[in-house]
């Protein structure tokens, strides 16, 4: 493969981005004062990380049963007011136990 | 630059550079077994620092694609990053200099973004600084391993590690979920209309990146004209950020 192709396909795919991410931050310099923009902006985080979460955690490991057990313990964890770390962690560890049981 | 508000940052970011550091690794790998250089996917990372975008993205150099399917590809699949910088662009300090702002806009990614919208009060440059380095760092790093060793990893270790950055999502939205029935309805309407984007014929045919946009748009707007936000909730999070604006005033 040629370098040169690569490097225009690194910038293009690194300035689309940026763009993507620039904009709004550029464009939206003062708070929103309307309550509806306000108040959809207050559930997009919500919204946007179930829907990229589920169903997509399913097939984040190599088998479907770790996967299911790892975020049954996620979500166990995160109910209990656990931190970012220890669900994360949590999680992972339970998938690799289930695993290593031949699952 | 507020050293203290650049090290919780870097707190802050360090769940999600050991996240990152696992699927990294995958991608490393990945481009370097379709043929890429290592330094190739290295610069990726460090230029990018997206994980689905990325993929797609190797996938159209491989096939020798051109530019416009590529920057095309990227649009759709990254375009959800336009809601999420607009939410932060409401959550920055009202005073934030331009240059920071078009620093930090660099690193909004999906984590970032999550540990950003739950962080008390508003953003800082000095704040959004450390939260972005330590991600990227692990990000960048991740690609480089993955690319030079991680075909000796042990597969039962790396799937492990697949679950990380959900379990992190997870812990982002199941507590304010708890409590505040609103936001329990926004979550379970998303997964629902999630898992019809998924299986449902017709609708499995959108790609995932504009499915995610849809499914975003759609339920918060439900959500917005359902339950908008009360003038208490808002009350509440300006007092937070009086309170800690006075704080920093007895540090000065």
């Amino acid at each position: 493969m040629k370098t040169g192709y690569i490097i225009l396909g690194i910038a293009v795919m690194a300035l689309t981005t940026y763009f993507i991410r620039m904009l709004p931050m550029v464009i939206f310099r003062k708070k929103i004062t309307n309550v509806r923009i306000r108040s959809f902006l207050y559930y997009v985080p919500y919204a946007v990380l179930a829907a990229m979460t589920f169903p997509a955690i399913f097939s984040s490991t190599g088998s479907q049963i770790s996967a299911i057990a790892g975020c049954v313990a996620a979500v166990l964890l995160a109910y209990f007011r656990k931190g970012l770390l220890t669900v994360a962690v949590g999680a992972a560890a339970v998938v690799f136990v289930v695993q290593m049981m031949g699952f | 630059m507020k050293k203290q508000e650049f090290l919780q940052g870097i707190k802050d970011g360090i769940p999600i550079c050991l996240g990152y550091f696992s699927v990294s690794m995958a991608f490393g790998l990945t481009a370097v077994l379709s043929g890429l250089p290592v330094w190739s996917a290295v610069a990726i990372s460090l230029f990018n620092v997206t994980s689905a975008g990325q993929f797609a993205g190797i996938n159209i150099l491989i096939a020798q694609g051109t530019m416009v399917e590529l920057a095309m590809t990227t649009l759709i699949i990254n375009i959800r990053y336009f809601l999420m910088s607009l939410s932060v662009s409401q959550k920055v300090h009202k005073d934030m200099r331009i240059r920071h702002r078009l620093a930090i806009s660099y690193g909004i990614t999906d984590e970032v973004f999550a540990v950003s919208m739950q962080h008390k009060g508003d953003l800082t440059g000095s704040y959004m600084a450390g939260l972005i380095l330590t991600p990227v760092l692990g990000w960048t790093g991740g690609t480089l391993f993955g690319a030079v060793a991680a075909s000796f990893m042990p597969t039962a270790l790396t799937n492990a590690m697949g679950i990380a950055l959900y379990g992190m999502f997870i812990a982002i939205i199941i507590p304010p979920a708890r409590e505040n029935k609103s936001i329990m309805i926004t979550i379970i309407m998303a997964v629902a209309a999630s898992l019809a984007f998924n299986y449902l014929p017709l609708l499995k045919n959108i790609s995932g990146g504009w499915s995610i946009i849809l499914i975003t748009l759609i339920v918060s707007g439900i959500a917005a004209w359902l339950f908008p936000i009360d003038s208490e909730e808002e009350a509440g999070e300006e007092e937070a950020s009086d309170i800690k604006e006075e704080k920093e005033g007895t540090n000065r």
